[in-house]
This record gives structure tokens, C-alpha cells and sequence, in this order.
């Protein structure tokens, strides 16, 4: 289990990784939200990886799985989740406003992008 | 339980909370209550102020909930210095704001602000490690909507790349966080810096491996070369204000790294020892001449006051990097000062602009109507960044000489500082002779431009007069910083404050 939970945390950061470095709005926000998949995956497994254990103190449980990353994994979610609608929705507003969709410093090469001189 | 210590949390998110519910039409009333509700957090953070320095650290467990199985929000020297420049600072930015117009120009430009100073108030607040990404998050997600405030092409843009570059930065803190539970099983930080001391020697790769993580991510913040990438473009593209607001930002990241690098990985730990000393000083160094060589060689108005906060994180990394009281008290001054006039540079830069018609440094443009006045600003704007006598930033830097001396490398270091300072001055003079000498060569009369209005000037005067404030006061200010520095190299008062408790009582 732990070569399939690492294997897959790895696969996805790579891809996301991969993704994030072709600078054009859709891959970008593809690979970043892989890369949260990635991460929410990595903290659950921070407190470690059991099968059939509850999240609570049982007596007649043999162990317990560790209820804290769960938690943390729920904020990261929703945070995750926020944040990528933010960047889709000024993503959208940079193709619409400049119709160029792509994410990278060029645009702001003194004298080519300068266009309101800031 | 000192229930003051989660005010300037809970002040900015109740009035945010109202300013977008009941006034997000009626710019007039927003502006009213986000200035009444800054304003009060100013006395608020004086308060605190007064009971970190005449007391031991506190602790608000929020909920009472005992730590480290609740979050707490911990009041030292350092969370309540930082929250107090924020508030001081932020007024400022936030009149300017209003008498330049800039918080008209779009919409819900003071609930931001508001979510803004949460965000930021919180994360030099908190106790907990999870916590403070959370805080982080707040700030960074109000951060994009005020960057973006105003719209317009090219500052969308900047602002997806700024977005793209600290989701990045989210997803590596989470990374970090996640890699320092999982060998330490706590995110309190005082019950983290306990386990770190004791850690098993098997566990030691590990730790590296989220130290260096989680330095990373301040680096980010912070604008560490190489992760200084997004500032540039992202402050010179915001509105003004937004980066005089933004310039606490960058110091989040610093004292994220001082918190962080003196209570739970403090130089003498066995599994981290002197790693991130010896990665942050030359990533200081390279910071610092990337910054002033940007100010010497910037097209615009906008990106001159972006490298050169760029530069001032790189003074104020050296300092922070040797890890020694003396070092970090300097850090500390240098911090306060380079907060408030990278806020007054970004502001004066803001009228160069409003005034100019552009902020570009390669033509030159006919004489700004009133430019003596903004002449005036802009020098000393100039003086306080380089460092030049008699402003506070010619005594930060002799300090953070002073903390750099006996040294093997002190050459290296000193000539670093001092050169780049005469570049950062170089840079300053070509600007402003660009900008308001040359343009008489044309003998062109200035436009006729209604006077600037009052608000905006006195708003930068103001951030001037405190800085002058700190340098004729200089002497109490150390002594004050000196006695900080100690307890948080110190860190027993930190951990003893959180009463950590395991058992089943």
C-alpha cells in the first residue's frame, strides 16, 4: 500500500509539476490543481497509512487512524478549491481583456508590454 | 485569558464582513467604517504592545482548548511589534488610498484591505503552524483581489502569475507542513520546537527535508533570490496603495523565517544546525544585488520601487541569516524601517505616476505640476530605501554592519551592503534627475493640473515623520528591540507561556 500511495503522490506531483512549466493558462491551472490532489494525498498519509481503524479511541479497537490530517486534508480542500476558482476566473479575465493566454514575464519586457508606463 | 490578543484578528474580519454585506454599494460608508476600524486597531496594538513588553509572552487558546490539541495565538514582543507597524502603517497606505481615489476605481476595495489585515495580523499572531498557512491563505487570497483592483489588461496578467507563483508557494508550504507532522506529530510550534530538540537521530533526514521546505515557501514570501521572481512585476503592476500595502507582505515572509529558524529550528539543533544560515546568507546577498541593480537599471517608476523593496529584503536576510541576538535586533530595526519606506516609495511612486501620466524612466516627459513638492517626496523616499543620513535607514544598515562585524566573511559582507547602497543611490539620483531635472531642459511649461489633493500628501508626510520618528528615537528602540531579540532567541518564555500539557488530566 505504501508503494501505491507514493507511487501516486509522485505520478501526480510530477505531472502537475510538468504542467505548471508550460506557462499557458489551462495546463498551469490543470497542474496546479493536480498538484493540490498531490498534496491532500501527502498529508493524509503523514499520519500514517492504516486499514480498518477508526479515527477515535476505541477499547476495542486494536489502533486508531490519526484523525488530524483528515481534518487538515478538509481545509486544504476547501482552501485548494477556492483558490483554483480564483485563478480560472482571472485566467479567464486576462484571455478575455488581452486575448493571449499566456503566463509568463514576456509581456512585461521593458518597452514591450508598458502599456500604461507602470 | 487576555481575550485582547484576538482583536486584531476579529476587528478586520467582523468589518469586512460588513463593509461587503451592508455597504458595498456606498463607497462613502465603507470608507468610514474601514478607517474608524483600522484607527481602533491602533490602540488595540498599542495595548498589546504594552503588556508583551512589561510582561511574559501570553497565550489565547482559543476555545480553551489546551495546547498543543487546540490553536493558540501567541502575544510576544515580536507578534505585537509586527502588529503594531501593520496597524500604523496600513492607516497611512489606507488615507492615501481615499484622497488619491484608488479605492473608488473598482469594487470592494476596503473589505479586502480588512481581510487583508486579518490575514496578516493573524499570521503574526498565531502559535500554530497549520494555523498560520491558513493565515496565509487569507492574506494571499485577499492580496489577489486587491492587486487586481482597478482591472485593466496588463494588471490582470501580472496578477495570474502572481496567483500561479503563490499557489505554487501554498501547495510546497502544505508539502512542508505535512513532511513536519508526520516526523514530529505536532503543529503547535512551542510543543514542534520541543520534539525537534529530541528527535531521533533516524528521523533527522526527514526534518531536513521540511526545514528547507518550509524555508522555501518564506523565501517566496519573503522575495528570496530565487524565488523573487513574482515581486517585480506583481507590486509594479498593483495599484499604488495596494503595494504600500504590500510591503508588510514581504516582511511576513522574514519574520516567519525568524520565528521559525530561532524557536524550532534554532542553530544549535543536531539534525538542522547552521543548514538554513548557510543557505539563507548567500541567497541574501544575491537578493541584495539583484534588487539595487534592478533600482539602477529599472524602466519604470513602478519597477524601481519593486526592485528596490526586492533589495531591502536582501539587507534584512543578511541580518537575519548569522542568528545571533545582536543580529536580529538589527534585523528588527531594519525591518520597521524598510516597511515604511518601501510603503512611502511605493506611494510617492504612485504620484510620480497619477501626476506624469506615466511612470516610464525612458523619456522625458515635460515638468509634473507641482513637481517640487513631489521632488521633495521623492528624495526622501530615495534617502530613507538607500539608506542615506539622517534617516532611519542609514542607522538600520550601520547596524546590520555592526551585527555582520568579526566575521570571517565580514569583507565580503560590509562591501556587499556598501556598494550596492552606492548603486541603490546612483539608481535613485538617474531616476529623479530623469524625472524632474531633465524635464526642464525642454524649457516646456508643466501642465495645468488641478493641485494634488491634500490626503495623499499628508499620508506620505506622515509615513516620513515616523520615519524620522524612529531615527531621533533610535536609542529607546533598540534598547526595546535588544530585549526582543533576546527572548526570541531565548524561546523558553515562548514555550512555557503555552503550558503544553499531555496527560489525561
Amino acid at each position: 500500500m505504501e508503494l501505491l500511495v507514493a507511487t501516486g503522490i509522485g505520478a501526480m506531483t510530477a505531472s502537475g509539476v510538468y504542467l505548471v512549466l508550460r506557462r499557458r493558462a489551462f495546463p498551469v491551472i490543470l497542474g496546479l490543481a493536480m498538484l493540490t490532489y498531490a498534496v491532500n494525498m501527502f498529508i493524509f498519509a503523514s499520519g500514517r497509512l492504516s486499514v480498518d481503524m477508526p479515527p477515535v479511541l476505541m477499547p476495542d479497537a486494536p489502533g486508531y487512524a490519526d484523525p488530524l490530517p483528515q481534518a487538515l486534508v478538509l481545509t486544504a480542500i476547501v482552501i485548494s478549491f477556492g483558490m483554483t476558482a480564483v485563478v480560472v476566473m482571472m485566467a479567464l479575465g486576462t484571455f478575455l481583456e488581452t486575448d493571449d493566454d499566456r503566463i509568463d514575464e514576456d509581456g512585461d519586457a521593458p518597452g514591450t508590454g508598458a502599456e500604461d508606463g507602470r | 485569558m487576555n481575550h485582547w490578543i484576538i482583536v486584531p484578528v476579529l476587528l478586520p474580519a467582523v468589518t469586512a464582513a460588513l463593509i461587503v454585506l451592508a455597504m458595498r454599494s456606498d463607497i462613502e460608508l465603507a470608507r468610514v467604517f474601514s478607517v474608524a476600524a483600522n484607527a481602533l486597531l491602533l490602540p488595540v496594538a498599542g495595548a498589546l504592545l504594552w503588556a508583551a513588553s512589561t510582561g511574559d509572552p501570553q497565550v489565547y487558546f482559543l476555545g480553551n482548548w489546551p495546547a498543543p490539541f487546540g490553536i493558540v495565538l501567541v502575544l510576544d514582543r515580536l507578534s505585537a511589534l509586527m502588529v503594531g507597524l501593520t496597524a500604523a502603517m496600513s492607516l497611512m497606505v489606507q488615507l492615501y488610498a481615499m484622497g488619491s481615489g484608488w479605492d473608488a476605481r473598482g469594487r470592494h476595495f476596503h473589505a479586502l484591505w480588512q481581510f487583508q489585515l486579518m490575514g496578516v495580523n493573524g499570521a503574526f499572531l498565531t502559535g500554530d503552524a497549520f494555523n498560520l498557512f491558513v493565515f496565509f491563505e487569507i492574506l494571499l487570497i485577499a492580496s489577489y483581489g486587491l492587486m487586481i483592483h482597478a482591472g485593466g489588461g496588463a494588471r490582470v496578467r501580472a496578477g495570474v502569475q502572481y496567483v500561479a507563483y503563490n499557489l505554487l508557494g501554498s501547495t510546497l508550504f502544505l508539502f512542508a507542513l505535512a513532511t513536519l507532522y508526520g516526523v514530529t506529530g505536532t503543529l503547535n510550534i512551542a510543543d514542534m520546537a520541543g520534539r525537534v530538540a529530541e528527535l531521533p537521530e533516524g528521523d533527522a533526514a526527514l526534518l531536513r527535508v521540511g526545514a528547507v521546505l518550509l524555508l522555501l515557501v518564506f523565501a517566496v514570501k519573503g522575495a528570496l533570490v530565487p524565488l523573487q521572481f513574482w515581486l517585480p512585476a506583481t507590486y509594479a503592476r498593483a495599484p499604488g496603495p495596494v503595494a504600500a500595502l504590500f510591503a508588510i507582505m514581504t516582511k511576513v515572509g522574514a519574520y516567519a523565517v525568524i520565528r521559525f529558524y530561532t524557536l524550532v529550528f534554532p542553530p544549535d539543533t543536531p539534525a538542522t544546525g547552521g543548514l538554513y544560515a548557510d543557505l539563507i546568507l548567500p541567497a541574501a546577498l544575491a537578493t541584495l544585488a539583484i534588487g539595487m541593480i534592478g533600482v539602477l537599471g529599472a524602466a519604470t517608476v513602478g519597477r524601481l520601487a519593486a526592485f528596490a523593496a526586492v533589495g531591502s529584503m536582501g539587507t534584512l536576510f543578511l541580518a537575519v541569516a548569522p542568528a545571533t541576538p545582536q543580529a536580529t535586533a538589527a534585523a528588527l530595526y531594519y525591518l520597521v524601517h524598510s516597511t515604511l519606506a518601501g510603503a512611502l516609495l511605493f506611494l510617492v511612486a504612485d504620484l510620480v505616476i497619477a501626476r506624469r501620466g506615466s511612470g516610464t524612466l525612458a523619456e522625458v516627459r515635460p515638468p509634473l505640476a507641482q513637481g517640487g513638492m513631489i521632488a521633495a517626496l521623492w528624495f526622501a523616499a530615495g534617502i530613507a530605501t538607500a539608506g542615506m543620513p539622517p534617516l532611519s535607514g542609514f542607522l538600520g544598515k550601520l547596524l546590520v554592519l555592526d551585527a555582520l562585524a568579526g566575521r570571517p566573511d565580514t569583507g565580503l559582507l560590509w562591501a556587499a551592503i556598501l556598494v550596492t547602497s552606492l548603486i541603490a543611490i546612483v539608481g535613485f539620483a538617474r531616476a529623479g534627475s530623469t524625472l524632474f531635472w531633465k524635464a526642464h531642459e525642454g524649457g516646456a511649461a508643466p501642465e495645468a493640473l488641478p493641485p494634488v489633493r491634500a490626503l495623499p500628501v499628508v499620508a506620505a508626510v506622515a509615513l516620513i515623520g515616523m520615519i524620522a520618528l524612529q531615527t531621533v528615537l533610535a536609542g529607546p528602540i533598540m534598547d526595546w528591540l535588544a530585549a526582543t531579540a533576546e527572548q526570541v532567541h531565548d524561546g523558553s518564555a515562548y514555550v512555557a507561556a503555552n503550558r503544553l500539557t499531555y496527560g489525561e488530566d
